[in-house]
C-alpha cells in the first residue's frame, strides 16, 4: 500500500535547479498528491512564468519517482492559482540564507517597493543593505550589498 | 465566448511580447553598466516567457499550432504586433523610455484582465501581474534618476520621450472586435487601456521633469494590429528564425 508520505519523502528530494538545496517542498510548488490505479498523480504550481526551471522540475519529479519504484506517475501543472514567494516554507527561508541567498519577506498579495529593497544581509544579519538591482543571475533573484560586511549578496524575490 | 475576439486580443499581446522581448535581448552583453545588462536580459526573458505563455493559450484553448511554429513560421504579415515594439533598440534612453512606456502598458493592461470573463487569462494575468511589478518599478527609477540627472541624461531622455510617444499611442490602436470583448467583458479595451496608461506614467513623467503636455496624441503609428508593419519587423523576424529555419522539423 502506497502511502501519500512516501510520495512526499521522495518529493523532499527533487531539488530547485538553480537553488540546488531547495526541494520542491520547500518551494511551495506541491499542490497535492493523489494516487489511483493508473498511479501517482503530483500536482505542481509553477513559480515565475518563464522560469526556465519548470520543465526540468517537472521531469525530475517524474524521474525521482520512477527511481523510487513509482512508475507512471504523471505530473500536472496547476494553471489557475498562483503562486507567491509566501509559499516558501519556514524551512525553505532558513536553506535559502545558508545558501547565501536573502529570503523573501511575506507580502500578503500586495508587494512594495519597500519589500524589494530591504533584506537583511544573509551572511551577518545585518539590516544596513542596499538594493543594487531589481533582477539578478535568475528570474527569482535581485542584487544587494551591505554595508557592514560589505559583502554583495542576492536575494529570493518577494513575489 | 467570442472565439474570434479573444484569439484576436491574444495575438496582440503576445506578439507585442515576443518582439519587444527579442528587442530587449539585444543588449545581452552590451548593456552600460553589468546591473542594466542583466535587468534588460532578465526583462526580455520574461517577455518573451509571456508570449509563450499566451501562445500556449491560443494552442490550448483554441487549437492553434503549438508556440514555436506560431512564433517562428509565420510571414510579417500575419504578426500583429505593433510598430513601437518593432523599432531598433537605438540608444540606451530610448531603450529605457520604450520600456517604461511599453511596461507601464502591459501592467494595466493584465491588471485589466485579472478580472477577464475568459477564465484561463485571467488566471494567467494574476500570475503575471507581479513579475511586472519589477519591471515597472525599475523603469521607474531610472526614468526619475536620469530625467533629473544632468543636462545631458534629461536632454537624451526627453528626446527618447518625444520620439517614442507617437508610436507607444500605437500600442492601443482599436480592434474592431474590441466591443465584442467590451460587451463580453472578456477585455475593457484599448481606448480604456489608453487612458488608464497616459494617467498612469502623466505623474510620474513630470515628476522627472520630462514634458509630455506639448506632444501631439492625435499624432499615433497605427498599422501593426492589422499586419502593416515597420521596415525593421521582417529583418528581426529574418534573424529570429534563422536557427529554426535551417530545420524546422528538428527536435530540441
Amino acid at each position: 500500500m502506497v502511502t501519500q508520505q512516501q510520495i512526499y519523502d521522495v518529493l523532499a528530494t527533487v531539488m530547485d535547479p538553480e537553488i540546488p538545496t531547495l526541494s520542491v517542498l520547500d518551494l511551495g510548488m506541491i499542490m497535492g498528491v493523489t494516487m489511483s490505479d493508473d498511479g501517482v498523480c503530483v500536482r505542481l504550481l509553477p513559480t515565475f512564468v518563464a522560469c526556465p526551471a519548470t520543465s526540468y522540475i517537472r521531469a525530475n519529479i517524474t524521474d525521482a519517482l520512477a527511481k523510487s519504484g513509482f512508475a507512471n506517475s504523471k505530473v500536472e501543472m496547476e494553471t489557475e492559482l498562483s503562486w507567491s514567494s509566501d509559499r516558501v516554507t519556514e524551512h525553505g527561508r532558513k536553506l535559502l540564507e545558508e545558501f547565501g541567498l536573502g529570503a523573501p519577506v511575506q507580502i500578503d498579495g500586495i508587494l512594495s517597493l519597500d519589500m524589494i529593497e530591504h533584506v537583511n544581509c544573509p551572511h551577518c544579519g545585518s539590516a544596513n543593505t542596499t538594493l543594487r538591482s531589481m533582477f539578478g543571475s535568475t528570474l527569482c533573484r535581485s542584487i544587494h550589498y551591505c554595508e557592514d560586511c560589505r559583502q554583495g549578496f542576492e536575494r529570493f524575490k518577494p513575489l | 465566448m467570442n472565439d474570434v475576439a479573444i484569439k484576436d486580443l491574444l495575438y496582440r499581446m503576445a506578439d507585442d511580447e515576443l518582439i519587444i522581448g527579442h528587442r530587449n535581448s539585444e543588449w545581452t552583453g552590451l548593456g552600460p553598466i553589468l546591473e542594466e545588462d542583466i535587468a534588460f536580459s532578465s526583462i526580455a526573458q520574461d517577455q518573451i516567457g509571456h508570449a509563450l505563455a499566451n501562445y500556449g493559450l491560443l494552442n490550448a484553448e483554441f487549437g492553434e499550432p503549438i508556440p514555436d511554429i506560431i512564433a517562428f513560421s509565420r510571414n510579417e504579415k500575419d504578426f500583429h504586433s505593433s510598430h513601437f515594439v518593432e523599432l531598433p533598440i537605438g540608444d540606451y534612453a530610448f531603450s529605457l523610455m520604450r520600456h517604461f512606456l511599453f511596461d507601464h502598458a502591459e501592467s494595466i493592461r493584465y491588471s485589466m484582465l485579472t478580472v477577464s470573463s475568459f477564465a484561463p487569462l485571467a488566471s494567467l494575468a494574476k500570475k503575471i501581474k507581479g513579475e511586472l511589478k519589477y519591471h515597472v518599478l525599475h523603469a521607474d527609477m531610472w526614468v526619475a534618476k536620469l530625467g533629473k540627472g544632468t543636462e545631458e541624461s534629461h536632454a537624451k531622455m526627453q528626446s527618447a520621450l518625444n520620439e517614442a510617444f507617437p508610436y507607444a499611442l500605437g500600442m492601443f490602436e482599436p480592434s474592431k472586435l474590441d466591443k465584442e470583448l467590451k460587451s463580453e467583458n472578456i477585455f475593457e479595451g484599448e481606448t480604456a487601456l489608453q487612458t488608464k496608461w497616459l494617467e498612469a506614467i502623466t505623474p510620474i513623467l513630470e515628476r522627472a521633469n520630462l514634458q509630455l503636455s506639448n506632444l501631439p496624441i492625435k499624432e499615433r503609428m497605427y498599422g501593426g494590429r492589422q499586419g502593416y508593419h515597420t521596415e525593421y519587423l521582417q529583418p528581426l523576424l529574418d534573424e529570429m528564425t534563422e536557427v529554426y529555419r535551417l530545420d524546422p522539423a528538428a527536435t530540441w
